[in-house]
This record gives structure tokens, C-alpha cells and sequence, in this order.
């Protein structure tokens, strides 16, 4: 580990605090110890309570509906409303991120740090993803709004899955970004210099070479930035997922790509604000939402301690 | 080599370029590559426009003299700004309230004071407690946080929306990004400066205060602007916490309900297709998020600004 210079630090303090206080005790550390502690136990114990509630108010209500909750449609009563439309609108927007952001982000991070040099082109690119991943995720439903919603109207549908997707997409971009570059520049320089020394060519390195080893980080990063995703509704509200019950069956792909759409989040968000005869199902909804994001962490942070490699 | 005596034989520059087809191939990559860099600027330059353009037709078109009005309530025509940014103020406010102490203390334990085996095991759950969705955040702070926590300090809070319980939801939310940014500032710190201040007698708790955390000082100054950013562009946990969703009057106490811009846009634009319709409703929207997006991103260029003088020095 990288702590060993620390690690001397705290037994040299350890020597010297003996030898100076001679055993006796400093409250005031003691207490300043614990009141650290005590915030760090503060922060846990309100994860710890919000999962608490919600799973103690939300498993009863899954196991009552069973599956019946997880496939049936939004509905205007709530021991006849489900997920069922919420999950497929949600996987569908997770395609869409899969699909554009990952080659668009990797391929972005790729330029930025195997080709660009130190200019003042790269780093603008550099500062503006920094930016573009903080501003809020409500601007990125305006941005949706006017430009997908109403300027492109004709080729997405208006408020449809296609512009939902699209924005999402857009998104959760400048994260991939973020973190696929991290993953290359944590590969070695060496690794480039010995491909390059046998006469490979700098595609070729990237291919063969670079993009392997990064590969854990890039993937880890990809469904970090997936799961953010999943969760995310102040946009997806904007660009127009459907709040309130809807039922239409699509047949065809481009009837489902340009028709409404809705999402797991959305949908909670929806019957939050219902009467409280929803509370029930608001905590069902949110159980099943924890459920996959914590799925989709471990796995990321397992991935990552499988695959991590110290060079 | 003797080859200079055959000049037959003599290598050009066309031969160490290898095959055309390789270095066609190279080219087209590279290009591909930089097309996908260059999309985020594009992405920047089409938000400023939507939202600049919209923005405009709303300034040009509203009566300026309802702006300065005192409440928000964009269905009768009121767009009383510095309500919603009051708003926006004070739930973020709150939140830091909540946030900084909690993010700083879990920093300056888990980077001081933590067995490298509590680091390895709290960090992961802090970044489950990052990832828990805003929306959820919301209905906690609405059924369980308004009743517990701020009923009994303003009792009487309307049927538990007030933006006292919004702000305590935005301050978990964002206690995880200060504590990570805080404590990697903090970790960033060399060994060698402990070592010095142990080594002139002091003790750890004087070494943590005087020593880590001044020397890590901007980046804690950086994770405390990045928190308050987020907590000024949060949406849902507002949206669904702090009522108002019709409309709010200029007001500052925590104990009522309030209306901030993130709120307000949701409000506007889930209220009802009104949105687009032909009033002012749908360039409002646009300018609202203008002006959180110039707030926002001031911010976030500022903690950029802090964040890069400790990877300087150190």
C-alpha cells in the first residue's frame, strides 16, 4: 500500500507521545477522536435508516403483489399499479446510454489522453467535460427539451423514448469521459514504448496494448456512470417520460422509439406525489430501484478488486 | 553499414512510412477519435444556445416590473426571480449546514485516524450512500425527515413540506461528494509534514488541525463549493420535500414551503402540457435554468480553480 511513510509517521508519534505524556491521558484528543467518529457514525446511520424504512415498508408490499407488481401497468389504483412499463422504459434509456455515450465517451478519452498533445485545443476539451459533468442534470433536460422535444420534433416524436434517450445519453457523457481516461492514464508509459519500439503504430498500440489493461477501469467506470443514469429523473421529467398512467402497446420499433415513455424513477417520483394510499407502492417502487443499484455497485466494485493492478 | 555504397539501395522516407493502407487506416482512427472529443464542445455550445435563446425571448417579452415582484407564480403571469433563487439559497444553505460538518468530520477521521482496513471498508459505503437516487432522498425527507426531525423544532409545518426537511435531504445527499473530495485532498497531503510536526512534540489531534487541514486547505475549500453546487442544481429531493409546487411567496424561513429554480422547473413542467404552450410558462423555464446553469458553473470553475493548486503543489 501506499501508506507506508504514514504508517512510520503514526509510530514515530506513537514513541514520542509515550515518552512525553509519560501514560498520562489527553482528553481533549480523546474527545476530539470521538466526536469525528461520531460524525462518521451519523453519516452511516442515516443510510442505514433510509434503507431501514424504506425496505421495511416496501418488502411487505412486493411480497403481497409478488411478480404482479414488477410486470403490471401504471394504473390510476394503486393495488393495481406495477413497474412493469417503469422497467422496460428504463432498460430501454440504459441502451440508449450503452449505445451512444460508451463509444462516444471512450473514444473521446482515447483522443485526449493516447493522441492530443499538451495544446491549448486539448485543454479546453478538458475543462469543458469537467464543466459539462457539473452542471446540473436539470439543464441537460432543457437541452433535451429544445432540442429534441421541439427543434427535432420530426424525426424523434416529440416527447418520445427516442428524445429521452438521446439526453441521457448526452448526460452521462462527460463521466465516461472522466473516468475512461483515469483508466488510461493509469497505464504505464512502458506498456506504449515497448508496442511503439516494435514498430506498432499509435491505433495499433491503443488496440492492442493500452485499451486492454484499462479495460477494468473503463468497464467499472462505464457501469458507475450506467447506474447514475438509472437513477437520474429531473431530465427525464423535462424531456417529457410520462407522469400519471398510460398504456399503449407498441408493435413496431420505430412506433416505440417516437411513442411515450416512462421510467422507474419517474414512475416513483409520480406516486410520490400522489395521495398516501400510494405510499405503499411508492416504497415497493423504491426497493426494487435500490435493489438494482446496489447490484449494479457491487458488481462494479468487484470488478474492481478483481481486475485492479498495481504496476 | 555499408549500404551508402549501393545507392540503389538507400532507404527513403516513403519506406519508413510503411503501407499506405496502414496510414490511411491510422488517419481515419484519429479522426474518428477527435470528432468524438469535439463533441462536447458542441454539447456546451448547443446548451448555452437553447437555454441563451429562450432566455431571451423570455426577457424581451416579460414585463420587468413583475420580476422584481415578490412570489413566484408563473401561471398568473408572476416571475418573481429572487424568490426562487431566496429559495434556492436557503435549501442550500440548510444542506451545507447539514453536509460540512459530517463530510469534513468522516474526511479528517478517515484520512488521519482510519486503520487503512476502516478506509477500505467505509469508502465503498459512502459511495453506495453517493448513489442512492435524489428521488428517493426526497420521499425520505418528505415522510420521514419532516415528522421526525423538523416537526418538533417548527411545529405546525404545513402538511410536512417545508424547506427545512428539502434542505436536510440535499445535505446527506452531497455529504458524500464533500467527504470524498475533502478526504483525497487531505490524503494528497505528504507524509514528511506530519513526520515534521510529530517530530516538534505535537499531537495528533494538533497535526490534524494545524498541519493536514490547513495544507489541504484549498481542496477542502473546493469540496465545499462543489457541495454547495450540487446542492443548489439538486431537483428531486426539493421538488417532492418543499411543497410550493404552485407557486411560493418571497420567503427565506425554512419552516414553509418554498419554491427554488430546480422546483420551479419541474413544477412548470409537469403541471401540464401548459409548457408549451403560448405563454410565457415555456421561455420562463429556459431562463430559470440559465440562470442556474451561470450560478452552477461560476462555482464549479472556481472549486476547479482550488482543486488544481493542490495538485500543483504536491
Amino acid at each position: 500500500m501506499a501508506s507506508t511513510p504514514r504508517a512510520q509517521a503514526m509510530t514515530g508519534a506513537e514513541a514520542v507521545r509515550r515518552s512525553i505524556e509519560g501514560g498520562r491521558t489527553d482528553w481533549r484528543s480523546v474527545a476530539f477522536q470521538g466526536f469525528l467518529v461520531l460524525l462518521l457514525v451519523l453519516t452511516l446511520a442515516v443510510l442505514a435508516w433510509l434503507l431501514v424504512v424504506v425496505f421495511v415498508n416496501g418488502v411487505p408490499v412486493l411480497a403481497e403483489r409478488g411478480a404482479d407488481f414488477l410486470f403490471s401497468p401504471l394504473a390510476s389504483r394503486p393495488a393495481e399499479a406495477g413497474v412493469g412499463q417503469a422497467i422496460v422504459g428504463s432498460l430501454y434509456l440504459m441502451l440508449f446510454v450503452a449505445l451512444i455515450s460508451f463509444p462516444l465517451g471512450i473514444g473521446a478519452a482515447v483522443y485526449l489522453e493516447e493522441y492530443a498533445h499538451d495544446s491549448r485545443f486539448t485543454r479546453l476539451i478538458n475543462t469543458i467535460v469537467r464543466n459539462l459533468a457539473g452542471v446540473p442534470s436539470i439543464v441537460y433536460g432543457l437541452l433535451g427539451l429544445a432540442i429534441f422535444v421541439v427543434a427535432l420534433a420530426d424525426f424523434t416524436g416529440g416527447r418520445s423514448l427516442l428524445s429521452g434517450g438521446l439526453t441521457m445519453a448526452i448526460l452521462v457523457l462527460p463521466i465516461v469521459i472522466i473516468t475512461s481516461a483515469e483508466a488510461l492514464r493509469a497505464v504505464p508509459g512502458a506498456i506504449r514504448e515497448a508496442a511503439f519500439g516494435v514498430g506498432a503504430t499509435r491505433w495499433e498500440v491503443v488496440r492492442s496494448h493500452v485499451l486492454p489493461y484499462a479495460a477494468p477501469g473503463i468497464f467499472t467506470g462505464t457501469i458507475l456512470s450506467m447506474a447514475r443514469a438509472f437513477g437520474e429523473t429531473a431530465p427525464l421529467i423535462l424531456v417529457g417520460a410520462v407522469v400519471g398512467g398510460f398504456n399503449v402497446e407498441y408493435d413496431n420499433i420505430l412506433g416505440t422509439l417516437q411513442g411515450r415513455y416512462t421510467a422507474l424513477p419517474t414512475t416513483v417520483y409520480d406516486w410520490a406525489r400522489k395521495p398516501p394510499s400510494f405510499s405503499g407502492n411508492v416504497y415497493a417502487a423504491i426497493v426494487v430501484l435500490i435493489v438494482v443499484l446496489l447490484l449494479v455497485n457491487a458488481l462494479a466494485i468487484y470488478l474492481r478488486n478483481r481486475f485492479e493492478r498495481r504496476w | 553499414m555499408t549500404a551508402s555504397d549501393q545507392p540503389s539501395a538507400r532507404i527513403s522516407i516513403g519506406d519508413l512510412r510503411g503501407s499506405p493502407a496502414r496510414r490511411r487506416r491510422e488517419l481515419t482512427v484519429r479522426i474518428l477519435f477527435l470528432a468524438a472529443a469535439s463533441l462536447s464542445i458542441v454539447i456546451s455550445l448547443l446548451i448555452i444556445v437553447s437555454l441563451a435563446g429562450q432566455a431571451w425571448t423570455f426577457i424581451s417579452q416579460v414585463d420587468l416590473a413583475l420580476i422584481v415582484e415578490r412570489g413566484w407564480f408563473p401561471r398568473r403571469d408572476l416571475y418573481s426571480i429572487q424568490t426562487i433563487v431566496a429559495g434556492t439559497l436557503t435549501v442550500a444553505t440548510i444542506g451545507m449546514l447539514v453536509a460540512a460538518p459530517l463530510g469534513l468530520g468522516a474526511a479528517i477521521y478517515l484520512s488521519e485516524y482510519a486503520s487503512s482496513r476502516v478506509r477500505r471498508t467505509i469508502k465503498p459505503i459512502l459511495e453506495i450512500l453517493a448513489g442512492i437516487p435524489s428521488v428517493v432522498l426526497g420521499y425520505f425527507a418528505l415522510q420521514v425527515i419532516s415528522p421526525t426531525i423538523v416537526d418538533p423544532i417548527c411545529p405546525g409545518a404545513t402538511e410536512g413540506f417545508n424547506m427545512a426537511a428539502a434542505g436536510i435531504g440535499v445535505g446527506i445527499l452531497i455529504t458524500p461528494l464533500i467527504a470524498s473530495v475533502a478526504e483525497d485532498a487531505m490524503y494528497a497531503v505528504p507524509g514528511s509534514l506530519r513526520e515534521a510536526s510529530y517530530g516538534l512534540g505535537a499531537r495528533k489531534r494538533t497535526t490534524s488541525l494545524k498541519i493536514v487541514f490547513p495544507a489541504a486547505i484549498s481542496g477542502i475549500v473546493a469540496a465545499l463549493i462543489l457541495g454547495f453546487s450540487r446542492g443548489i442544481g439538486e431537483t428531486m429531493v426539493v421538488s417532492i420535500a418543499a411543497g410550493a409546487t404552485g407557486g411560493s411567496l418571497f420567503t427565506v424561513n425554512p419552516c414553509e414551503p418554498g419554491q427554488t429554480m430546480t422546483a420551479a422547473m419541474t413544477a412548470l413542467a409537469t403541471g401540464s402540457d401548459q409548457v408549451r404552450g403560448a405563454t410565457l410558462a415555456f421561455p420562463s423555464l429556459f431562463f430559470v435554468g440559465l440562470v442556474l446553469f451561470v450560478f452552477t458553473l461560476v462555482l464549479n470553475l472556481v472549486a476547479d480553480r482550488f482543486v488544481r493548486s493542490v495538485r500543483i503543489r504536491y
